[in-house]
């Protein structure tokens, strides 16, 4: 028998890790594919996904921190997204179009949202977990409320449109020809489109590189300690309400930069594109999909997703001109209707694959 | 300081602490809004309101308290309550619209049983299938029944379309008594009633009965009832669908009150019941009561007083109960 159990060990942790690189492989050809992608992708429709998901990459890692790697449940998270993303619109819209005006809204904005998660965590965070989620539930809602009330600065639901920084105009030249003309590398020209990209996706980057640090830090390894077992890190000596605090700003912070990204990205900020509950839901939905505790987890989840909300509603258009004809079944397939299915999707995942797909792979024969 | 803490607060236990605030919410408003009539109307709306809110947030606090588990879904029950109502009065509108005080009454009740009725079988549905494998794990818990809240609102959507229906109120609820100068919709004096009526009979059942000695010994220590030879898992599910159907009901009264219903009233109100829930304490229907009645009286108060702050009132009253008691006005567990 112990010689059995013995040669199972290099078997498993062979699986295993095979499926830590499959991820981690998956990942990269994401990043990869991420960074490069105004060349291969040329057309609008594609910049917008690709710039939606390194946005969305880095507010669904950071509130993996919250859910996946210390156990805190939030709804709040669009609420600090919202605040960024509002601070550097409303300033952008009063200033005009200047870097002085994204530093110092979104600043304001970024230092409301670590405010405001320093209050609700310290007032809130000692109590249970559902105690938790039903204020920031609570918080949230009267946030997106606001925003749409107080119509003298926020233009209500309507939201904010506005000038972004010369650099990121598309008549912009970063190279110039001999003729003048702006110059072109792959037969892409090198305007303030591409400047504005590379913005996105490079503090994308940072802020995503910058969270992994966190998780892999001491303070990573205290949080996931205060998810598995709070009593004994109490015990322990680590003062748990404290580094929930903590983790709940850091990850505000996080959120609210990802805010002021996606205001500068798409010229608009809206209490739709920043605050609403289904930006909320669409996050769970990712961080679960991709893998809860695990930060190359938000990455596969928020590519398939945003993949899904661009690319799936096409599909469910025909197939539900395909079945026009029988009674029911082309309401329930209607591109309207998809968030249907992937309800039924992330009940069926919290079910069976409560990992997510990063974390199944990667711990899979692990136990 | 402290003895002038102690009398204050020995003063305000004297008359019923914290049972009495919303008569001291009453007495504070009555100089802010100025005239009598205002009041006498605002007070009606919100104690009305707040009797609907109660019906659906008695529910989920049971639920919490004696399972252990949050129904981010909850509002699921609400939604289609109001949608089931609002179809069978549509259906009935004869009898809706006809004289007869009977008729009337008969088309009234058969929505509100449908409503009831859809939230029982539902509920029943939603213990088993939905929750069931998923107790005693909160993060799970949670997760779940959002999905399932998910694919109930799409379900609404797919059903009734995602153009706001009008509900017709049947003819001898509609118009106001009017009393000296003071206008009180007759929708409301009904809502009020019939919120009462289900406080008393929950009161009742749980103080005076066999099964809600159960109940409530489920809530204070579950262990012990099952040791002692208890399934409480069958009274479980019975305060489940009840609590479900409760929702239904006042769904279906939150929809004849509102008159037009779109498929966000649901999680619109969610925030209200969460509110409500938290201010009174987890577990306890006098909890939910106090905190219904705090949150409908403030809202409207608030909404006549200073129109500009109303939405945010609530959740001020929730931040305030929050500091000064955290576990709610009248929790029934103390976790």
């Amino acid at each position: 028998m112990p010689a059995t159990a013995m040669s199972a060990v290099p078997h498993v942790s062979g699986r295993t890790r095979t499926g830590r690189l499959v991820i981690y492989a998956i990942a990269l050809a994401i990043g990869l594919a991420l960074a490069v992608a105004p060349f291969i992708f040329p057309d609008v429709r594609s910049q917008e996904v690709a710039a939606r998901i390194c946005v969305f990459i880095v507010l669904v890692a950071s509130y993996d921190l919250l859910i996946g790697y210390t156990g805190i449940v939030s709804f709040a998270h669009t609420m600090f997204f919202g605040l960024g993303a509002y601070g550097a619109a409303i300033a952008l819209k009063q200033m005009g179009p200047g870097w002085d005006a994204v530093f110092l809204g979104g600043g304001a904005g970024i230092l409301a949202a670590a405010v405001l998660a320093a209050l609700i965590g310290v007032l809130s965070l000692r109590v249970k977990a559902i105690f938790f989620a039903m204020v920031t539930l609570a918080a949230a809602s009267v946030m997106l409320v606001l925003a749409s009330q107080l119509s003298e600065i926020t233009n209500g639901e309507d939201g904010l449109v506005y000038a972004i920084p010369a650099l990121f105009k598309p008549a912009t030249k970063l190279l110039t020809n001999a003729n003048g003309r702006v110059e072109t590398l792959f037969g892409v020209a090198l305007n303030g489109k591409l400047a504005l990209y590379y913005f996105v996706f490079l503090t994308s980057a940072a802020m995503f590189w910058l969270l992994t640090r966190i998780v892999r830090s001491p303070l990573g390894s205290v949080l996931e300690a205060i998810r598995e077992n709070e009593m004994r890190t109490e015990a322990l000596g680590y003062r748990v309400v404290a580094y929930r605090t903590a983790v709940f700003v850091i990850a505000a912070i996080v959120a609210a930069i990802a805010g002021v990204v996606w205001a500068v990205w798409l010229r608009y900020t809206g209490p739709a594109s920043t605050l609403s509950f289904s930006i909320m839901i669409d996050i769970l939905l990712m961080v679960v999909i991709g893998g809860m505790g695990t930060m190359v987890g938000s990455i596969i989840g928020v590519t398939l997703m945003s993949l899904a909300q661009y690319y799936l509603k096409d599909l469910m258009a025909a197939a539900a001109e395909a079945t026009a004809s029988i009674p029911l079944l082309p309401h329930v397939l209607e591109p309207d209707r998809w968030l249907l299915w992937l309800g039924l999707l992330f009940i069926l995942l919290v079910y069976f694959f409560p990992a997510g797909i990063a974390g199944t792979l990667m711990r899979k024969g692990a136990h | 300081m402290a003895s002038a803490n102690k009398t204050m607060g020995g003063a305000f236990e004297r008359i019923g602490g914290v049972n009495a605030l919303p008569v001291i919410l009453m007495i504070i408003a009555l100089p802010l809004v100025g005239s009598f009539s205002s009041w006498m109307t605002l007070t009606v709306a919100g104690l009305a309101m707040g009797m609907m809110i109660f019906l659906m947030a008695s529910g989920l606090s049971l639920i919490f308290g004696l399972m252990d588990v949050l129904n981010f879904g909850h509002s699921a029950f609400i939604s289609f309550g109001a949608f089931i109502a609002a179809s069978v009065l549509a259906a009935l509108a004869f009898w809706v619209e006809s004289d007869s005080v009977l008729l009337n009454f008969l088309a009234l009740f058969l929505a509100v049983s449908a409503a009831a009725l859809f939230g029982l079988i539902a509920g029943w549905f939603f213990e088993r299938v939905i929750i069931k494998p998923v107790y005693r794990d909160h993060l799970r818990q949670i997760l779940i029944t959002i999905g399932a809240l998910i694919i109930a609102e799409q379900l609404i959507l797919t059903i009734w379309g995602g153009a706001p229906i009008p509900v017709e109120r049947p003819a001898i609820l509609q118009g106001s008594i009017i009393i000296g100068d003071v206008a009180i919709e007759i929708y409301r004096i009904f809502a009020f009633l019939l919120g009462l009526a289900a406080f008393l009979a929950l009161y009742l059942v749980l103080n005076r009965t066999r099964v809600g000695l159960l109940i409530r010994a489920g809530v204070e220590n579950r262990e012990m009832v099952e040791a002692l030879g208890f399934r409480i898992d069958r009274v479980f599910i019975a305060v489940f669908m009840a609590g479900s159907a409760l929702a239904a009901i006042g769904g279906s009264m939150w929809a004849g009150y509102q008159g037009l219903i779109s498929a966000t009233l649901g999680s619109e109100l969610m925030v209200l019941v969460f509110i409500v829930v938290i201010i009174g304490g987890l577990g306890s229907i006098e909890g939910s009561l106090l905190g219904a009645l705090l949150v409908g009286l403030l809202g409207n108060y608030v909404a006549f007083i200073f129109p500009k702050l109303s939405l945010a009132s609530n959740m001020l009253l929730m931040l305030i109960v929050l500091l000064w008691r955290p576990w709610g006005l009248r929790p029934a567990v103390k976790h």
